[in-house]
């Protein structure tokens, strides 16, 4: 598996370390209630298809990038800057 | 006060000649990590020609000569090698002295791409990475940093606390390129 970092260009997969479900960048408002928190904190989807996860650019540049990838298929479908997709989430 | 001694982290393991390619140590001078503050780049590149003759590389590549170098060393970050920061640089970027955090060799030679060959996962080859270009990469398990300084010459640096395992590593590499000559 290749993950292309959007700064180094694409990277064999032991370069990454794998941080899971790009939950993060959905973070609830404060005031959100108990459902919505509870499903944050400990309700993952588990997707036999396309999923997004965090991956963390380790022993490349430091980049933390959301990617975009197919379960059923290993396809690598999109890779971007955790920072950029952050900054369009209102929070 | 006590009297303290610089010893280079490579100390007593190198230079090493094997086959076609020679590994040796480089004293690289002050090195300063530059991280430009937000919206600050260009006038950081500015302050950088002005003060040292070059400006801000970009991603995966350097600016700069031999004994003077800014190398492009991760997202927002860039490693001034060489000389003391010009203290303009501070108005533009936050800096921190890792002079002694390092290890910086240098691994040259007919064979030297083959050798890397066997422990970096990118193609290094002449037509992909050219003089000039740099990357951050892993070497072995090691964060590392290369560059490509000369035509058949690389500068490889890693965590000064693992410069015995770096050696060891590139010793087995350039042994297995020579024996298969
Ligand atoms: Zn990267």
């Amino acid at each position: 598996m290749r993950i292309t970092c959007p700064f180094c260009g694409e990277r064999d997969r032991r370069e990454f370390y794998y941080q899971g479900a790009a939950v993060a960048l959905e973070r609830p408002v404060a005031d959100a209630g108990e459902e919505a928190w509870d499903a944050y904190v400990h309700l993952r989807d588990n997707p036999a298809g396309v999923t997004k996860d965090l991956w963390y650019h380790e022993s490349g540049c430091s980049s933390w990038i959301v990617v975009t990838r197919n379960t059923v298929t290993h396809e690598i479908l999109d890779c971007t800057l955790a920072c950029d997709t952050k900054s369009e989430v209102s929070i | 006060m006590a009297e303290l001694i610089a010893r280079p982290p490579c100390q007593g393991l190198l230079p090493l000649e094997i086959g076609t390619t020679t590994l040796s140590e480089t004293d690289a001078g002050v090195l300063t990590s530059i991280m430009p503050f937000k919206g600050q780049e260009a006038a950081l590149s500015e302050a950088l020609i002005a003060a040292h003759g070059m400006a801000m590389p970009a991603a995966n590549r350097t600016t700069g000569r031999a004994g003077i170098r800014a190398i492009w060393f991760g997202r927002g970050q860039v490693l001034l090698i060489g000389p003391s920061p010009h203290e303009a640089l501070a108005w533009y970027a936050a800096l921190t002295d890792q002079s002694d955090a390092w290890a910086v060799v240098r691994l040259e030679g007919a064979g030297a791409v083959d050798v890397l060959a066997r422990l970096l996962p990118i193609d290094l080859r002449a037509t992909q990475f050219k003089r000039g270009h740099t990357a951050r990469t892993e070497l072995m398990h090691m964060m590392a940093s290369i560059t490509r300084v000369g035509d058949q010459a690389f500068q490889i640096m890693v965590f000064r606390s693992m410069a015995t395992t770096l050696v060891h590593d590139l010793k087995t590499a350039m042994e297995g390129v020579a024996a298969r000559r």
